[in-house]
């Protein structure tokens, strides 16, 4: 029998506004059952935000799933949980812990717990769910499967979910496999029922359907950064398995099997190599991009790290390249399965010597999908590296974002690349030489014309022409041409986004990537405090003018970030000429997604310090 | 000697290849390696093979470390594009671009330094994944460039410039190569032109990743008694193990052979190889049967030349990947996006 509820006092009320966290051991088939859970609040039209937290195994350590039910679509982190779902008795004593107080454990009950292992401020709510498994199946996979099904239904009956779209998701996910459809259904109802029965109004947390879901999609970011690189053109991508970034390669593949064979001949527009490391990964999309083919790696901050050395050779020979990174916490191999915006200070300055590199921050999965192919078109304009700095946050969590576009009109942007017909009308061509005052080049790929246009591809200095030369002034005009270069890219890249206060603000906020949703809710929750912040959103390195701008139309601007040392701030105040002592550091790092609850904190306190007004001091000698 | 250029006028009747092409149209700039270096033959048979094969210059693509041997793509094929790349990563690279564009013909110039050690993984990598290439490894024992510091194929014992023994195992590439389940494995001196022309041709017509390690000595730092790489030393231990013959067609054949010693072997693309045997009881078709007999002539300190290994049902990465036939860096948008409509589908999937 199950535990009801002991009181209606100090309970967590709230509708389509708060966050179950799900405590499970990782390989138990949780995974399944839980991103069922999570859709079924998007098919009754309320926004979900759900993140994995996952330990760096494979199986039979502690996995969490954290969902945020939110009417409001604030799709960041809140911070805090409503109603744990304790599955891992491995991690009962902290999982109790993180409960906010008024709030409910949801547990098996098979076995009892002594009264030590509860809280007097936390509900407790069970269902014998091993028994109850034990008694509907044999097999023992089965089992602890269908195990994780009856719980969604006890969780549907005890929150308010229609049973109907469980059913309707339920029957999409095993479309076409009637016999694992049947005892997944069954299992469902044998919860739901449960709840129905004795556990009525348990827990004060209920869903309403709702409207606010629209035409938006649910995709994680590397899949869509994966769509993107096959909508963008890329034949060729060269890999090397890493978290977070694995599930790229894997989408990429999984996409151009079914988006990229030639159905005449069956035979595949994309060559995908898993290479030995990650060197070797860097060496083949350096490789096909001399050759002319559109090729990309993903990575994740190590990686980034071994692949430097031929960054620094595309940059400075002048080869496109794009490399996804989807970065985790540092440095060494520091936090892999945690996100940090980690290295956006290797990447814009990757290699050793002089070197700048082109950035894009997308902040989510759409945008994902966007400067994936995005970045394919600068690499082959501006013929150099350009990345794509994403995040674990964005990269391996479902996100409820826009839908995907794709305009049929566009065309690939090659860059320069001199024809045979060209080369062989006599015109001028100098692999390094700026013709146009761009600062960008004209290249020839091999095998165009027998007699011109051949040169030698190399790491060392040359001329104009690409012939060897260690003269002064050819090496200047080179490296003062790579910056021309950089230059050029600045209105190429996306352009920053403003999200301007209702009210005229005196501080402003710059922030980039994941930040994002956490940013807008607490630009909300600021204003309600009566502080207007403006808040400028960077979506590239190099900077735009209108950053710089920006920063010197406000008293003070928050930088905020997920670094230790605050990386972008650097980056702004080496690059954009901003003066430090405009900018102001807020700067989360732990690991975890940030959370609105700490910027509007940060930014509370610091404005409450400098809107101080320092007493008058007497005007002593 | 880059001052020196070299004469604008030739023999006005040079003969022409089946392509319209002298010799002198394979050739590069001057070398401005030392005079003697092995390297430079290596180059003047890269150009003979190129020249006979009747391969356009401006369709191949040279590729190579750094080095010494690494400097000599420089010296031949002077209207094909070349690529430097960084020390021990020339695989990698010559990997993509192959995978960008499958109908040009890739070479691959490295040295023992760059591909025996800081290169060792990326040698063993491509030729695992049969990139089709062919790779000459221009094999002196020591690291020229940076003047003379042992190798990592040095032999055992065998003694620097200055006396110093070298104290580590050496790195035989070509018992690596085989082990890797590289499908054409040769090894030839450079001093050799006879052996050496042939076994390049046949390497760049296979349909793979060949290998060819190309002893070459170094005259300025291991040429010298107590080196197992000098001149010397090779043509005392050379052990030729068959003496091969080219054949672009069936219909190129201009020699007869006698029965019974030649071993046959014809390639996908129709071009065919015959192989005098020299060694008797050596089959270059036996995969293992080569491994023994390499690292058995290795104990007797002999060195073994010729056509070592060659899998004549070899298939490259394009096969392996089942590539599409026109290359990569040819198509465009419509080849290669699918479109809005598939793009609403895909959304409609993840709602």
């Amino acid at each position: 029998m199950g535990r009801k509820g002991i009181a209606r006092v100090n309970r967590i009320e709230a509708v389509n506004d708060f966050v179950v966290k799900f405590a499970n051991v990782n390989g138990s088939g949780s995974a399944s059952a839980n991103e069922l859970f999570a859709k079924s609040f998007l098919r009754m039209g309320i926004p979900v935000s759900p993140r994995n937290i996952f330990p760096s195994n494979i199986q039979g350590l502690p996995t969490w799933y954290e969902v945020r039910v939110t009417e409001a679509g604030w799709l960041g982190r809140r911070g805090g949980v409503d109603l744990m779902v304790a599955m891992n008795p491995q991690t009962w004593d902290q999982d109790l812990k993180e409960i906010e107080a008024g709030g409910y454990i949801f547990w098996d009950c098979t076995k009892t717990l002594p009264k030590s292992k509860f809280r007097d401020d936390v509900h407790a709510v069970s269902v014998p769910l091993t028994e109850m498994a034990n008694e509907a199946y044999t097999d023992s996979r089965e089992r602890q499967l269908l195990k994780n099904i009856i719980y969604v239904g006890a969780l549907a009956s005890l929150l308010g979910i229609e049973p109907g779209v469980i059913a309707e998701l339920i029957g999409e996910q095993y479309k076409g496999k009637e016999k694992l459809l049947k005892p997944n259904l069954n299992a469902f109802q044998m919860g739901y029922r449960y709840a129905e029965e004795c556990l009525k109004d348990a827990i004060g947390l209920r869903v309403k359907r709702s409207y606010n879901v629209g035409d938006r999609i649910f995709i994680d970011g590397n899949s869509a950064a994966a769509l993107g690189c096959v909508y963008g053109g890329a034949t060729v991508c060269a890999w090397y398995p890493i978290t977070p970034s694995s599930s790229v390669a894997e989408a990429f593949t999984h996409y151009c099997s079914r988006l990229r064979v030639d159905k005449a001949t069956g035979t595949n527009k994309f060559a995908i190599v898993q290479a030995e490391d990650e060197l070797a990964s860097m060496g083949i999309v350096v490789g096909a991009g001399w050759n002319g083919a559109r090729a990309f790696t993903a990575t994740s901050g190590p990686g980034v790290s071994l692949m430097t050395e031929f960054l620094g050779l595309a940059y400075f020979a002048e080869i496109p390249v794009t490399l996804i990174n989807v970065q985790r916490g540092g440095p060494s191999t520091g936090m892999p399965t945690r996100t940090q915006q980690a290295d956006v200070l290797a990447c814009a300055y990757a290699s050793h010597g002089d070197t700048k590199h082109v950035l894009l921050f997308p902040e989510d999965p759409t945008e994902c999908f966007e400067h994936a192919a995005a970045a394919l078109d600068l690499a082959d304009r501006l013929q150099t590296p350009v990345f794509v700095m994403t995040d674990l946050d964005i990269g391996m969590n479902q996100r409820l974002c826009q839908p995907l576009k794709w305009d049929d009109s566009r065309v690939y942007d090659r860059g320069k690349v001199m024809s045979a017909d060209e080369l062989e009308a006599g015109k001028t061509f100098g692999r390094y030489l700026d013709v146009d005052g761009d600062g960008i080049p004209w290249r020839t790929l091999p095998g165009t014309h027998p007699s011109k246009g051949a040169y030698f591809t190399r790491g060392t200095t040359r001329n104009a022409y690409a012939i060897y030369s260690e003269a002064g002034p050819d090496y200047v005009y080179n490296v003062q041409r790579l910056l021309k270069k950089f230059e050029t890219a600045k209105k190429l890249v996306p352009q920053p986004v403003l999200t301007p206060s209702k009210s005229p603000a005196r501080f402003g906020c710059i922030y980039y990537g994941s930040t994002s949703p956490s940013m807008h809710e607490a630009l909300a929750a600021l204003a309600g405090k009566g502080i207007h912040v403006n808040a400028l959103r960077v979506r590239a390195f190099p900077f735009a003018d209108e950053i710089a701008d920006f920063v010197q139309s406000h008293a003070k601007v928050f930088v905020i970030e997920q670094n230790r040392d605050a990386q972008l701030k650097t980056l702004l105040v080496n690059e954009a000429g901003i003066n430090p002592a405009n900018l102001i550091s807020v700067l989360h790092y732990d690991g975890t997604p940030i959370t609105a609850r700490f910027i509007v904190k940060e930014v509370s306190e610091i404005v409450s310090a400098l809107n101080v007004r320092p007493i008058k001091k007497d005007k002593a000698a | 000697m880059t001052y020196i250029t070299k004469p604008r006028l030739h023999h006005p009747t040079l003969p022409k290849n089946k392509v319209g092409f002298t010799r002198r149209d394979y050739e590069g700039k001057v070398s401005t390696l030392c005079a003697g270096c092995g390297h430079d033959s290596i180059s003047a048979a890269l150009i003979q093979a190129f020249w006979e094969l009747d391969i356009q210059p401006h369709r191949v693509a040279k590729l190579s470390g750094i080095g010494c041997s690494s400097k000599t793509p420089d010296y031949f094929l002077g209207n094909s594009h070349g690529f430097n790349t960084v020390h021990g990563r020339m695989p990698s690279v010559l990997t993509g671009a192959n995978l960008a564009n499958r109908d040009l013909t890739y070479i691959g110039v490295s040295g023992d330094g760059d591909s025996a050690s800081i290169g060792l993984g990326q040698f063993a990598h491509v030729m695992r994944r049969g990139v089709n290439m062919a790779y000459i490894l221009e094999n002196n024992g020591v690291y020229g460039l940076t003047k003379g510091q042992f190798s990592a194929t040095a032999d055992a014992g065998s003694k620097s410039k200055r006396g110093v023994a070298n104290t580590d195992s050496a790195i035989d590439t070509v018992s690596l190569a085989l082990l890797m389940g590289a499908t054409f494995v040769a090894r030839s001196f450079s001093g050799d032109k006879a052996q050496l022309v042939p076994l390049v041709k046949a390497a760049i017509a296979h349909p793979g990743a060949a290998f060819i390690d190309v002893i070459s000595p170094c005259v300025a730092f291991n040429n010298h008694s107590g080196s197992t790489k000098s001149y010397d030393y090779v043509r005392e231990h050379n052990e030729v193990v068959n003496k091969l013959d080219f054949w672009p067609s069936r219909e190129a054949i201009t020699v007869d052979y006698l029965e019974g010693s030649v071993i046959e072997v014809a390639q996908h693309d129709g071009s065919l190889l015959k192989l005098r045997k020299i060694e008797e009881s050596y089959d270059p078709r036996d995969r293992v049967g080569a491994m023994t007999a390499i690292a058995t002539a290795a104990m007797k300190g002999e060195v073994l030349t010729g056509l070592l290994y060659l899998d004549p049902e070899a298939e490259d990465l394009h096969g392996h990947l089942g590539t599409y036939a026109q290359a990569f860096n040819t198509l465009g948008e419509k080849a290669l996006c699918p479109g809005s409509a598939v793009l609403d589908k895909i959304n409609a999937g993840l709602r």
